[in-house]
């Protein structure tokens, strides 16, 4: 049992730490922006800054170097991961959707071509992909999509609706679930495309979420020519694959990073805030509520180090990933909850207000809290997977 | 024993949330977030017009009488819509302070204002460092010739930028005392600055430099407040109760009638165990939500010794309003995530009942104190 890193990692991850430390553009921490947050302005600078990742290999630090990777290991991924969440720099989910599911994904069942196509330029920041995955119909019952490709000559003719569409305004392609055998059982009739959101025929109309911000998107496809050559990995088999990918998320070890740093940030307001005649920092039951939300971000990062300890034994996550992200979720709720307890009234205060406290970051974090159990599977589904998949519990 | 509303508050019942369901949409809430007022007036004077700004105002005075339950079921009809408006900080904060501490004459005067609706008020009694508890108030009330003069911040107003009278609750000249002085809006010396809210509600921030007030200006007896200030409070929290059952009841409505039609999977999500047992969840906290805030109110009403029940009300209900629109946002999926649909509203809405008069950990430390811990 060891839970250190060699010597050579621990340098890296000094490395690290003084580039971001030097490096994170100062006005994206001015925005201090969280996740479904967007703007054009935050894009820019996400997009620069990717590019920037890009140029140094950073992006794709573990992909064979042929698409654009270092080749470095999967324990090196995690040192970065966990020090971009701490160093707070520019990202969205764009990029775990490009670099963390589609391009892996798009590493294991494509033909060549089709890696030397997208691989490379994801590497160096200069493409996005969006998930066209669920519809109005098929949101947890993924293999329900009614969204019909249809071959003609050497194209496949796109028809249909999706929906919750993240960055589909402003992606260059989609990564597109889409039904090709009509009769077959409901699994066995779905191919995944890549679409360049240029195409015509594709509409996408703006979705506005709760916290205000255009993140997601209706997106429309009439009668959109996609070239069969896009058609990636088995015609048919595009659930199987799907789940297989499901499976290689990275550790996400960023999230409990991230807490670590917002718990950082409510330890000092406590201890510089007085209510009702004490210092919150002196108020065992405060003191409680983060000591424990430190000892479970703690036990977070420890299961998504098992993640990429699994990865880096050359194995495939099963349930691993699914029970990390569940506990993640809720962990985000519980964090997002106990920070505004702890701000009591001035929790109450968004972004902009006079008087808000952490100028409203907890307030935007809860209002994030119910996607967190939704989005890239609900926690349902994840204790399901978790209990049929990891367990072998009976189904019936 | 009798756990069900009497006939005429039903009926109350039924006729509010008729009424508003019709000309209150929870979407309204939310638009008016930008509202420069944050409601609508002719929705303001149609409650106006129904009586209930003077449901508890006695008849001698124009109201129609009732007691502090039948406010709790209007309370809980607003709460079902996530009504903006005036009627928290005017009927529950403002009649009830006058109720409490008013003089005979004070209440004649401002209880009937209050029930034609000419009068909207509001409540300054939360400061920087003091929440819900008026022993840590800072804000001074010096006697001067012929009255007070006050000096001091006030956070979390509610309503102070459309009220006619503000309630400032003040400390002095006698160490510790406390009184509540009545502050026309438009009183030289105020600063009301709005501030931006989770849930849309204008609350304000109030600078009171040097600030008159008459002697006759001072509601009951100067520097003696504290005790029925403490009454206004927990009368406050136990409203906050009510209007919270309502909002949770109607997120809870929405969620099973969901569960019942959206399909996945080929069958309704609410034919799978998960999703059921999580409306059984919901059902649990709501419906101890509900009896614990009509066991309060009923205490109010009768005048009885209310302090544990009050507590013990708002302990639970703050706890549970989070986690019941949390899992309505589960079980809707990512449509709830739309600011167009009404979900996010009750959310909000939750979160700022939950800490408003105290939240559950403020409430769990009363408990304890009365346990004799
Ligand atoms: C912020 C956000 C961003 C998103 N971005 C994208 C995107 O970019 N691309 C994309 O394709 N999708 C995206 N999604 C959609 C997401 O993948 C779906 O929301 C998710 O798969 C759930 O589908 P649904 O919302 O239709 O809920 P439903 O599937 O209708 O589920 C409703 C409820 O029923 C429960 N349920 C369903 N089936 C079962 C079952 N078998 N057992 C127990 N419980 C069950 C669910 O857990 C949930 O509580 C996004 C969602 C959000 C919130």
């Amino acid at each position: 049992m060891d839970f250190s890193f060699t010597a050579e990692q621990e340098r890296f991850r000094r490395e690290v730490r003084e580039y971001l430390e030097r490096e994170v553009p100062p006005r994206w921490k001015e925005l201090g922006y969280l996740i479904w947050e967007e703007t054009d302005e935050s894009w820019d600078i996400t997009r620069q800054w990717n590019r920037k990742l890009g140029e140094k290999g950073w992006l794709a630090l573990t992909w064979p170097r042929v698409y654009g990777g270092q080749e470095r290991s999967h324990i090196d991924q995690l040192i970065l991961d966990e020090e971009m969440a701490r160093a707070g720099t520019p990202t969205g989910i764009e990029t775990a959707i490009t670099i963390g599911w589609v391009c892996p994904t798009i590493m294991l069942f494509g033909t060549e071509e089709q890696k030397l196509r997208y691989l490379p330029d994801a590497a160096k920041g200069r493409i996005i992909f969006c998930l066209g995955y669920s519809e109005p119909n098929a949101g947890s019952d993924l293999a329900a999509v009614r969204t019909t490709a249809v071959e003609d000559g050497d194209h496949y003719v796109i028809n249909g609706q999706k929906v919750w569409t993240t960055v589909a305004h402003r992606a260059d392609y989609c990564w597109l679930a889409a039904r090709t055998d009509p009769d077959a059982p409901k699994h066995k009739g779905v191919s995944m495309f890549v679409v360049d959101m240029k195409s015509p025929g594709i509409t996408v109309k703006p979705l506005i979420n709760i916290l205000g911000f255009h993140s997601f998107n209706e997106v429309f496809f009439d009668e959109v020519r996609v070239p069969k050559e896009n058609l990636v990995g088995q015609k048919n088999m595009g659930w199987y694959q799907l789940a297989v990918a499901l499976d290689f998320e990275r550790s996400g070890v960023g999230t409990p990073a991230r807490m670590h740093r917002t718990i950082d940030r409510l330890v000092a307001y406590c201890r510089q805030t007085r209510r009702n005649g004490r210092l919150l920092s002196e108020d065992p039951v405060i003191r409680k509520k983060l000591a424990r939300l430190s000892v479970e971000a703690e036990v977070l990062r420890l299961l998504c180090y098992r993640i990429t300890w699994i990865q880096e034994k050359g194995k495939t996550p099963n349930y691993e990933a699914s029970l990390t992200k569940v506990f993640a979720s809720e962990l985000l709720d519980r964090l997002a909850n106990t920070g505004m307890e702890i701000l009591g009234p001035y929790g109450m205060l968004d972004r902009g207000s006079p008087r808000a406290a952490l100028r409203g970051e907890i307030l935007r974090l809860y209002l994030t809290s119910p996607s967190m159990g939704i989005g890239g599977g609900t926690s349902e589904i994840q204790r399901n997977i978790i209990a049929m998949r990891g367990l072998g519990l009976p189904r019936k | 024993m009798e756990l069900e509303l009497t006939e005429e508050q039903r009926m109350l019942k039924t006729a509010a949330s008729g009424f508003l369901k019709k000309e209150c949409p929870p979407a309204l809430a939310w638009e008016m977030r930008e509202d420069e007022r944050g409601y609508p007036p002719s929705l303001w004077q149609k409650m106006i017009e129904m009586g209930w700004t003077g449901v508890m105002v006695p008849e001698t005075y124009g109201g129609i009488g009732g007691d502090f339950m039948d406010l709790c079921v209007i309370l809980e009809a607003l709460g079902e819509v996530c009504a903006p408006g005036p009627f928290f900080s005017t009927v529950v904060l403002g009649g009830l302070a006058v109720m409490e501490l008013g003089t005979e004459a004070q209440k004649e005067a401002l209880l009937s204002r209050i029930a034609t609706g000419e009068c909207i008020m509001a409540l300054a009694a939360d400061e920087e460092e003091a929440w819900c508890d008026a022993s840590f108030i800072k804000t001074r009330g010096l006697r001067e010739a012929g009255g007070y003069r006050i000096s001091g911040t006030k956070l979390f107003v509610e309503n102070a930028h459309v009220a006619d009278i503000i309630l400032c609750v003040v400390t002095g000249p006698a160490e510790g005392s406390l009184s509540v002085l009545l502050v026309q809006g438009d009183a030289p010396g105020l600063r009301i600055t709005p501030l931006k809210t989770l849930a849309g509600e204008r609350q304000c921030e109030v600078v009171f430099d040097r600030v008159e007030v008459k002697a006759s200006d001072v509601l009951g007896e100067a520097e003696k407040a504290a005790p029925g200030f403490d009454r206004l409070l927990d009368q406050a929290a136990v409203a906050k109760c009510a209007e919270l059952v309502g909002c949770l009841q109607t997120a809870f409505d929405m969620t099973v009638a969901y569960a019942k039609e959206r399909e996945q999977f080929g069958r309704p999500i609410g034919s799978f165990q998960a999703v059921q047992h999580h409306c059984a969840d919901m059902l649990i906290d709501l419906d101890g939500a509900r009896f614990a805030t009509y066991q309060a109110a009923w205490r109010i009403a009768g005048r009885m010794p209310w302090s544990r029940e009050v507590a013990v009300a708002k302990a639970w209900t703050s706890d549970v309003a989070r986690k019941v629109t949390l899992k309505a946002h589960q079980i809707h999926g990512a449509i709830s995530f739309c600011e167009e649909h009404p979900l996010h509203v009750f959310y909000r809405k939750a979160k700022s009942g939950e800490v408003a008069f105290g939240d559950a950990d403020f409430h769990l430390e009363r408990v304890a104190g009365g346990l004799g811990l």
